[in-house]
């Protein structure tokens, strides 16, 4: 397949996550797992500002100490901060040249072995809600046509998120963040479960997870709450 | 959700309370006073469901608490359930449909907008934060943050509580705010299903191992994780879950 076709197919995969009552958090990992893919990156983040005005990283490609490190660094100072502030995309930064800019981010980023990054922000019409964050360990550079391919889809997340908070009242905004806030939580929870239930790592016990949603068509919400109450068997999951 | 502000609020509210169970209704005040709103309280959440007011501001917070755990209907009810935030700003046009008879109820007690918010991290669930207002109308953005960190710091508030009335452990040291990081939420899950322990117990544990060891939780959650650490050991003997 090449890669028109596949793109065709993510958009396809991402409308098809945005029926009614979707969940926030799958929207967010299939963003972040096909930017992955499509621009050749190592890994990414995806980060959502909550209505405390933080960012809070809601989905991440890679079960890394030193990566999920550089998010908690970024609701401070990073890429994420300020594609989050300016809604501008920031990309190719070569992190051999970012000390300055970023004097505690960048260390930590080389330390985890990148050397470029990329933050695209999520946005409509000024409304900036949130960035993908894209790292390369090779020096990966994006050209016009890949920040296109990243920003188009950031773009239909966004505004299947936008389109659900206009459709209803105001304040469904705050409920349907930070109801996902939680959700996140319960599928970190259920990683750790999952890990010790069945002896293996939290990132094979999250891989399981998605597969398990994806072939009964449920959210990794719904596996979740299962895998923690305890009423999904172990033995379907493995099969799934 | 570790915001800078929930721990302002929890610093404030260590100073003022000098006996662990008053920390609740310290937090309703504090909060009825910053977000200038009629009345708050705090519902409490067990696994059979809500279990009644363990905080509420005089006058018609606790009587809108009474009402609804008595009816098994309103916002509290509904937030309890299904963990998700209910905003009500406009009670007298739209609270009618969905909980009709704790809709009279509130508005005989003169109450026109609700906001109720889950006090929980991920699958914990501790409770519900009820604002009550005299006046139809949303909550501002500044309100609306101001809000959630009171939830959060109630959350922490309530882990603290159980922790307290476990083991009579009194070390305001743990009464900081959660950390909301991947790891420490994964060594929860793992630790709650090694040990045979609830989600709550088990974050107890870490954060309690955590403060007695001085090490930052997020790396005793890594530690865990990888099979270095292992809690239910003689230092975690004071935990309920043994």
């Amino acid at each position: 397949m090449d890669r028109l076709e596949r793109l065709a197919q993510v958009f396809v995969e991402l409308a098809d996550t945005l029926v009614e009552e979707f969940d926030v958090v799958d929207l967010l990992q299939v963003l972040a797992e096909r930017s992955v893919e499509l621009l050749d990156a190592d890994a990414s983040g995806l980060m959502l500002a909550d209505q405390r005005g933080d960012l809070q990283l809601m989905a991440f490609t890679m079960e890394r100490a030193r990566l999920l490190e550089l998010f908690e660094l970024q609701i401070r100072e990073g890429p994420c901060r300020d594609a989050y502030t300016t809604g501008a995309a920031i990309t190719n930064v070569e992190l051999v040249d970012a000390q300055n800019r970023w004097p505690t981010f960048t260390p930590a980023a080389r330390a985890a072995g990148f050397s470029t990054t990329h933050a695209l922000p999520m946005r409509l019409r000024g409304n900036v809600i949130g960035v993908l964050n894209l790292f390369s360990e090779r020096g990966q550079r994006l050209d016009d046509g890949d920040v296109a391919v990243g920003q188009a889809m950031a773009d239909v997340a966004t505004i299947g998120l936008l389109h659900e908070r206009t459709l209803r009242e105001q304040t469904a905004i705050s409920e349907q963040l930070e109801t996902a806030l939680h959700s996140r939580v319960l599928i970190e929870q259920a990683k750790g479960v999952l890990a010790a239930r069945a002896k293996i790592s939290v990132d094979e016990a999250f891989n399981l997870m998605r597969l398990h949603a994806r072939s009964n068509r449920i959210t990794l919400t719904a596996v979740a709450s299962a895998v923690i109450g305890g009423t999904v068997d172990l033995r379907a999951m493995t099969r799934s | 959700m570790a915001s800078a502000r929930a721990a302002e609020i929890l610093a404030r509210l260590s100073h003022g309370a000098d006996v662990v169970p008053s920390l609740p209704q310290q937090l309703v005040l504090h909060c009825t006073a910053a977000l200038s709103v009629t009345g708050v309280a705090i519902m409490l959440m067990t696994d059979a469901g809500p279990a009644g007011a363990v905080a509420a501001s005089d006058g018609p917070a606790e009587t809108m608490e009474e009402l609804q755990f008595t009816l098994g209907e309103g916002p509290c009810i509904d937030c309890s359930h299904t963990g998700r935030p209910v905003l009500q700003p406009d009670l007298a046009h739209t609270g009618g449909a969905r909980w009709p008879v704790f809709t009279d109820g509130a508005i005989d007690a003169g109450i026109r907008a609700i906001f109720a918010f889950p006090l929980r991290v991920g699958g914990i669930r501790l409770g519900v934060l009820d604002l009550y207002r005299d006046r139809p109308g949303a909550l501002t953005a500044a309100h609306l943050a101001e809000a959630l960190s009171f939830a959060d710091a109630a959350v922490t508030v309530l882990v603290h509580l159980q922790a307290h009335a476990a083991t009579g452990q009194d070390k305001t040291g743990l009464l900081r705010v959660i950390e909301d990081r991947a790891e420490v939420h994964q060594a929860t899950g793992w630790v709650a299903e090694e040990l045979g322990v609830s989600l709550a117990q088990a974050l107890v544990m870490l954060r309690a191992r955590a403060f007695a060891s001085g090490q930052p939780i997020v790396d005793l959650a890594r530690g865990v994780l990888t099979g270095t650490v292992r809690l239910g050991d003689v230092d975690d003997s004071e935990n309920p879950s043994r």
